[in-house]
């Protein structure tokens, strides 16, 4: 059995250790904001809070998170829309929206240690998260308004 | 006929069918009895109280619901098309429910590609939102005892002219329910300056949703009982399956079986490739069993595809005379004349879609009908893939469209929901079929490889007297024809027949190629390697001459004129050409719009840096792109801007439009850095983002600024033209910068160091 904390709820897993987190979320917890992309830790769209820091769930077996903190995308916004989802939607960010729980996700734990990046920092921070639909540069500019908006 | 109308419309306010089918057009009528089998096909508009088109209802609480019959892939389609309609209705657009069609004739056609949504239906969504507010201002007329000549609306409401008096539409939708539908001629639609919506644009339906983790891509449809299920596919295009041992996968827990899909009898179409299937509780058990399988292949024929033998095939066949497209003047004459010859092979190799959202579908069988829940951009060719697969009736496939996490044309060919429906039958269970990356990548419908020779004689001021152009591609009509070795009209309209230079002799041909994995169309298709092979010969001859490349460009194009392409089969990509000319004009305006706006010719840049410029039209689009690079002593090249200029008539959205090109400046340069898919002994080598990679950030423009040209012109595409112009004014920015001229994608081959 193993106890682990998802948005606040403690829960018990008794299924296979080696599970991804992210198949746990998904389709035992129906958590489906997350998002499956690559099963690599290549895109970034799994990416999920654990103890407040950004990780891929595709490639974090379920066991590794034991007794942890897990945040998800629906989790995020504790009293309503986080300032990074506020951000997103004045920005007009998402397209197909697929890969933007990650996307929203990393960039909320780059925030939460770093809430003035620098362009470079930004670029770095976000590298990992592939978007098809191209929508880095809004990407860039809805973070650089969260930062002034959370000041 | 007037009894038939009202007639139906009793029939269908109990609920039965739509009248709003008889009234639109005749083509999206339906059988009642059809519908009346499946009480689910009906939408919320359907059985609104006011439902005077299959597009839109209105209830007596005053919620509009309109259907959206397209798919949602991230083009906002979803609230352009919806939005048209609240214009012409004068609604609210905060008491706007929109609705996701299911796949279904009557609303016309619904495979969401070629950039046509907006054009194709623009006027069929301002006649469904006009007819309604004209029954709402009739019956406001007359229960005021008025006329309908002294009512106007404004949002949401009817408002009596001479006394002021107000009725909303909530409260008129009942009464305007026993009113006659107008025919499509009696409706008055608005104009322009009267547009409240149209133009403006809002931000997508969706926005909140898309950032809250709430929407429900096909990845997160769900139905009570559902199982999973991985398929290992077939690894060269036509294998089968001599032998299988499942003992492995059995033994993982939560794999419950395995099941044998059959392969596709040829031409392959949207079959499902065949294979194994694992079904499994969970989707990580059934990845791991389908890795666990040990199957014996019979790889067929395709064994044999190796990409490099190919590319040295399809550049030999474009090295020999082929079949003449369009001929105009003497080439050869012109040619033997003399002159300065310049030639050159350009190359794009088998790309791959690569969605955000890898393929996936739920299908559930049950009574010998079938439900589907998929991310698809072609309900309707769902219904009919599936319906030959299992033997039932098209009409007892229902397809509910999810959201799409991307689609770039994947998503219009659904052997991936095929595969779910099979295996449903098959187990008697809702099953989820879930692709995994390296599924999406190896068993794609690429984007097809090309050779592209080109050969230009120049006369003494550098204007070519002559032209030739050959193309070679396996094309995507292969998947319906094996034996087809030529492109289609089609897609040699798409930036190849179409060029639109003023020369005085021309030459197109294009070449035979077999096609040894399955093809397909993916954002601007044909336009990719067509506009690259021009785009980038026009500035090889432009710096050959030593002149500027956008001069070179605009005269090339030459004076002001509509193309005349009659000696070509030009489909002009379905439109009809009195309504959406080729127009030159045009397109010197982009090119010149884009000078300006990119400040062409007036910045110094310092070394290894430098701008490229390409204009293409395409989807009616007028499209020019400036791309400014810089590469450090590494080889690394950024983009640290791009301007792209927008002629695509009318405006819906202009904020989604803005959004699109931007989009595409991004897909540009993922083909053009990095994508190329290759097979070795019919298998494809690449397989994940690490070998397939795509854009990062930090590899994407750093500002795209997208310039939209204000125009009355009708409305034409915007979510592909953006990506020929990027990638060829990309690849000339790189030579501008380094002085190596990239005649074969990916830029990854080049060494810029």
């Amino acid at each position: 059995m193993i106890r682990i904390t998802v948005n606040g709820i403690p829960r018990n897993f008794d299924g296979n250790p080696e599970m991804p987190l992210l198949w746990y979320l998904r389709d035992v917890l129906k958590l489906t904001g997350t998002k499956f992309g690559c099963g690599m830790s290549l895109c970034g769209a799994c990416t999920v809070h654990v103890n407040g820091k950004a990780t891929r769930s595709c490639v974090t077996p379920v066991q590794k998170v034991t007794d942890k903190d897990i945040t998800t995308i629906e989790g995020l916004g504790k009293d309503g829309l986080h300032p990074i989802q506020k951000a997103w939607m004045q920005t007009n960010v998402p397209q197909c929206g697929y890969c933007q729980s990650g996307q929203i996700m990393q960039a909320a734990a780059l925030l939460s240690t770093n809430p003035k990046p620098g362009e470079e920092e930004i670029q770095e921070a976000m590298s990992g998260n592939i978007c098809r639909c191209g929508t880095y540069q809004r990407i860039r500019a809805a973070i650089k308004l969260a930062s002034e908006e959370m000041a | 006929m007037t009894v038939t109308v009202s007639v139906s419309r009793r029939v269908f306010l109990k609920g039965m069918f739509s009248a709003g089918a008889l009234i639109l057009t005749v083509r999206y009528s339906r059988n009642p009895l059809l519908a009346a089998a499946d009480a689910s096909i009906n939408s919320l508009a359907d059985t609104a109280t006011l439902h005077p088109s299959v597009y839109l209802g209105i209830e007596t609480d005053g919620t509009v619901y309109i259907v959206a019959h397209r798919s949602e892939m991230g083009t906002t389609s979803r609230t352009s098309l919806p939005l048209i309609v609240a214009d012409e209705l004068d609604a609210d657009w905060k008491r706007v429910r929109i609705e996701q069609a299911i796949g279904d004739v009557r609303y016309g056609n619904q495979n969401t590609d070629g950039s046509h949504s907006i054009r194709s239906f623009y006027g069929a969504m301002r006649v469904a939102g006009a007819t309604a507010r004209s029954m709402l201002i009739q019956a406001a007329a007359l229960q005021w005892g008025g006329l309908a000549a002294d009512c106007s609306t404004d949002i949401h409401v009817v408002i009596h002219r001479p006394t002021g008096r107000k009725l909303q539409y909530g409260e008129l939708a009942s009464a305007a329910s026993k009113i006659k539908v107008p025919l499509e001629s009696e409706v008055k639609l608005k104009t322009k300056n009267s547009w409240i919506y149209i133009g403006r644009g809002t931000p997508s339906y969706d926005l909140e949703a898309l950032c809250t983790g709430k929407p429900v891509f096909g990845m997160d449809a769900e139905r009570e009982g559902m199982v999973y299920a991985s398929i290992a596919h077939p690894p060269v295009f036509g294998g089968k399956v001599k032998s299988c041992n499942a003992s492995e996968a059995l033994k993982v827990k939560g794999v419950r079986e395995t099941i044998a899909i059959e392969p596709f009898k040829p031409p392959c179409g949207f079959q499902p490739l065949g294979g194994v299937a694992v079904i499994a509780d969970n989707t990580w058990a059934a990845f791991q069993g389908c890795k666990r399988l040990d199957i014996v292949w019979d790889h067929g024929p395709n064994v044999t595809f190796n990409s490099s033998d190919f590319k040295k095939e399809l550049q030999d066949t474009s090295h020999r005379p082929g079949k003449v497209v369009r001929n105009e003047g003497d080439v050869d004459a012109a040619f033997a004349k003399g002159g300065k010859i310049v030639e050159a092979d350009y190359y794009v190799p088998l790309l791959a879609h690569a969605s955000m959202e890898p393929l996936v579908a739920l299908a559930e069988f049950k009574d010998n009908k079938v439900t589907v829940w998929a991310p698809t951009q072609n309900p309707q060719a769902v219904q009919d893939i599936v319906s030959k697969q299992l033997g039932i009736a098209k009409e007892d496939v229902t397809c509910h469209v999810t959201l799409l996490g991307g689609g770039f044309g994947r998503k219009s060919k659904p052997d991936y929901v095929a595969e779910a429906a099979v295996l449903s039958k098959k187990i008697g269970r809702p099953v989820k079929v879930v692709w995994t990356r390296e599924d999406d990548i190896k068993f794609d419908y690429y984007n097809t490889v090309a050779a592209m020779y080109l050969k230009a004689a120049l006369d003494t001021k550098g204007k070519p007297i002559a032209w030739l152009q050959r193309s070679v591609f396996p094309p995507i009509d292969s998947i319906f024809d094996e034996n087809t070795v030529y492109g289609p009209a089609r897609h040699l309209q798409q930036g190849w027949t179409d060029i639109p230079y003023d020369l005085p002799n021309l030459r197109i041909e294009n070449g035979p190629a077999k096609a040894h994995v399955r093809i397909g169309w993916l954002r601007s298709v044909a336009n990719i390697y067509h506009a690259f092979a021009i785009q980038c010969f026009s500035d090889e001859l432009a710096h050959v001459t030593g002149q500027d490349s956008a001069e070179y460009l605009l005269n090339l194009i030459g004076p002001k004129r509509v193309l005349d392409l009659r000696d070509t089969n030009y489909l002009n990509y379905g439109a009809s050409y009195d309504e959406y000319p080729f127009d030159t004009a045009r397109l010197r305006r982009v090119v010149e719009l884009a000078c300006e706006k990119s400040s062409w010719g007036k910045r110094k840049f310092p070394a290894g840096s430098g701008a490229g410029i390409a204009v293409h039209r395409s989807f009616l689009s007028y499209v020019a792109t400036v791309v400014e690079v810089s590469v450090n002593d590494q080889g690394q090249v950024r983009i640290p801007r791009v301007d792209t200029v927008v002629d695509a008539g009318l405006i819906i959205n202009p904020e989604a439009t803005r959004a699109q090109f931007e989009g595409a400046m991004v897909f540009g340069a993922s083909i053009v850095r990095s994508g190329e898919i290759t097979a070795t002994n019919g298998v494809i080598n690449q397989s994940n983002f690490f070998d397939y990679p795509v854009a990062r950030m930090d590899e994407s423009p750093f500002q795209s600024n997208i310039h939209i040209v204000d125009s009355d012109a009708p409305p034409a595409g915007v979510g592909e033209p953006g990506v020929p112009t990027f990638v060829a004014a990309f690849c000339n920015a790189v030579y501008a910068a380094t002085g190596k001229r990239i005649r074969e994608l990916p830029m990854g081959k080049y060494n810029f160091s």
